[in-house]
């Protein structure tokens, strides 16, 4: 008999859980703001469903009921990742160490 | 145009590339690399998606359409936004990420074939619970996010809104969640699916109005999580690893951060999700408020013992951020420095509106990283100091805690400001913190009160120096 395949997803996200738990302890407290923005960024990853529900289906009407809300996904997706990104760069900029590439 | 097996084997390194972005993030000098494979990781995934559903046709012209616009409203809101406003920022972009996970649900339940799920009203029963449990978690989410972000931007009160059998409301509209997530996966009537989504945003609001402003680092980072979940939940139901992997990774690092926040003010994540402090202890305040004499000083006084001060510890807190008065504290700091005074910053863990939010602005003006300590790390350092600079801190600088068991804050980990030689607290009036309690550090012999907004004072403090 064949495992099913949702048990191995189950398997990749537990395993994943435990990945973010040793990852997230060890980031720095001073950069836990950056972490949030960072986390909200890559959550958007849910993009790829966005896109798959705007292009698949049928080709003859493009804004067919079910594509628009791939499409208004996309939409708020693509805030998220460029502003999240963006946002923590100029965070992560801004963290110095004592005087040397400054004065 | 790609096969399924080397995509899914591209979605596994993009989300090995999310990994090593939260990595980057253990010390700030890796983590600018972090954050470029976090971009790396977006775009592959992004890529190859659009490879593999292969459609150019006049479908793809508008989604680079839509991916531009919004890109470029995310990257001037990047740009454009003020360090003090981070907390409601991260607020709004929740919000997003939950709407747009409650959108794609929408469409696989519209149109489950193109997601491999079976026939609209013949879905895949396994694929209806994750889809369900995605769609609400999504919705809870959005609306929590925008309450959270309407009480950080002001626009809403930052008070408690409580009201009778609230509690008795949301279990019974929880309830009601799992009932028609139930029902849903028996008869797949599209109706129950549009009430879930509904009940799920009443959710969401009902979750975030009772709990204070002051709880809002723990709040955050909640919805954090729950932004992580939403993605899990729609990534089994897409059978993406890239979502399965990032949305764990968001779940567990938003959980945590809502741990280390609950704990910086000791007290258990239901306390502070079933409502404020405030309002249960406002008698208690009204009590104590007999009048006991305080020290009164100025920005001369302030600036004369500073001087002469070996060490000084500044303590930051909100109402630094209320006030913008991070810039003129670096200018305070490097005046103090230029006097052979040694300076560093103490940072209580749920210090601001969101973790991290005293270190950000910190950062932000310049103040190097370095000089900047956690609560355990400086604690000890207080006894052996002259100065402790008090500015815009209150609850979490409160001797109460440590010496009180009747104290609502009792047993919440503070800073020992009160061991140093002079303590120097600028405040705007002698009211009370956040938790509606008295601080008996202000009426301590070594304690100057110096009565300002926090930026003018330090102002003021600049020229006497």
């Amino acid at each position: 008999m064949e495992i099913d395949p949702f048990i191995f997803r189950l398997s990749i996200f537990i395993l994943s859980i435990f990945i973010g738990y040793y990852v997230v302890w060890s980031v720095t407290p001073s950069l836990h703001t950056p972490l949030m923005s960072v986390t909200n960024a890559i959550s958007s990853v849910i993009i790829v469903g966005a896109i798959i529900a705007a292009l698949a289906g049928n080709n003859a009407n493009v804004f067919d009921t079910a594509n628009i809300y791939g499409f208004l996904a996309i939409f708020l997706a693509a805030i998220n990742i460029f502003g999240g990104f963006l946002v923590t760069q100029r965070m992560l900029a801004m963290y110095k160490k004592k005087k040397k590439d400054k004065k | 145009m790609i096969s399924v097996n080397l995509l899914a084997i591209f979605y596994l390194v993009s989300g090995v590339l999310f990994i090593l972005a939260l990595r980057g993030l253990s010390s700030p000098e890796t983590s600018r690399q972090g954050n470029l494979y976090g971009i790396i990781g977006m775009a592959l995934a992004i890529g190859v998606t659009i490879l593999s559903v292969g459609n150019f046709s006049s479908g793809f012209i508008y989604l680079i359409l839509f991916l531009a616009i919004g890109g470029s409203v995310g990257a001037f809101i990047a740009f454009k936004i003020p360090m003090t406003a981070m907390p409601e920022l991260v607020a709004g972009f929740h919000s997003l990420v939950g709407l747009a996970a409650v959108f794609v649900a929408i469409s696989a339940f519209l149109n489950p074939v193109v997601f491999n799920l079976g026939n609209p009203g013949d879905i895949k029963i396994a694929s209806l619970i994750e889809m369900s449990l995605g769609v609400s978690i999504g919705a809870i989410t959005f609306t929590g996010s925008i309450i959270a972000f309407l009480k950080l931007r002001g626009i809403m009160s930052g008070s408690p809104i409580t009201f009778p059998g609230q509690h008795f409301l949301n279990l019974f509209l929880g309830i009601a969640l799992l009932v028609l997530i139930f029902y849903l996966c028996k008869t797949q009537i599209p109706s129950i699916f549009w009430t879930l989504i509904a009940i799920s945003f009443l959710v969401g609001i009902l979750l975030i109005i009772p709990i204070g402003g002051a709880d809002m680092p723990v709040v955050i980072s909640m919805l954090n999580s729950y932004s992580g979940w939403a993605a899990a939940g729609i990534g089994f139901t897409l059978e993406n690893t890239a979502l399965i992997i990032t949305g764990a990774l968001v779940g567990s690092s938003g959980a945590i951060l809502s741990y280390i926040m609950c704990k910086g003010m000791n007290r258990s994540f239901f306390n502070v999700i079933l409502g404020g402090w405030g309002a249960a202890d406002q008698n208690i305040s009204e009590k104590s408020k007999e009048q006991k004499p305080v020290k009164n000083g100025n920005s001369d006084d302030a600036a004369f013992l500073m001087k002469n001060a070996s060490s000084v510890i500044i303590v930051p807190g909100y109402g630094m951020a209320v006030a913008q008065a991070q810039h003129a504290l670096r200018e305070m700091v490097d005046a103090l420095k230029k006097n052979g005074v040694k300076v560093s910053y103490a940072i209580h863990p749920v210090a601001g509106r969101m973790p991290g939010h005293m270190n950000v602005l910190l950062a932000e003006a310049n103040v190097p990283y370095d000089e900047v300590f956690e609560l355990e790390e400086i604690n000890n350092d207080f006894a052996n100091c002259d100065v402790a600079y008090v500015i815009g801190a209150n609850d979490v600088t409160n001797p109460v805690a440590k010496s009180d068991p009747q104290s609502p804050i009792f047993g919440m980990p503070v800073l020992d400001v009160e061991k140093s030689k002079s303590v120097l607290f600028v405040k705007r009036s002698l009211s009370p913190g956040y938790a509606g309690i008295d601080n008996d550090l202000f009426y301590r012999d070594n304690t100057l009160m110096l009565f300002a907004d926090a930026k003018k004072m330090t102002e003021d403090i600049i020229k006497s120096l």
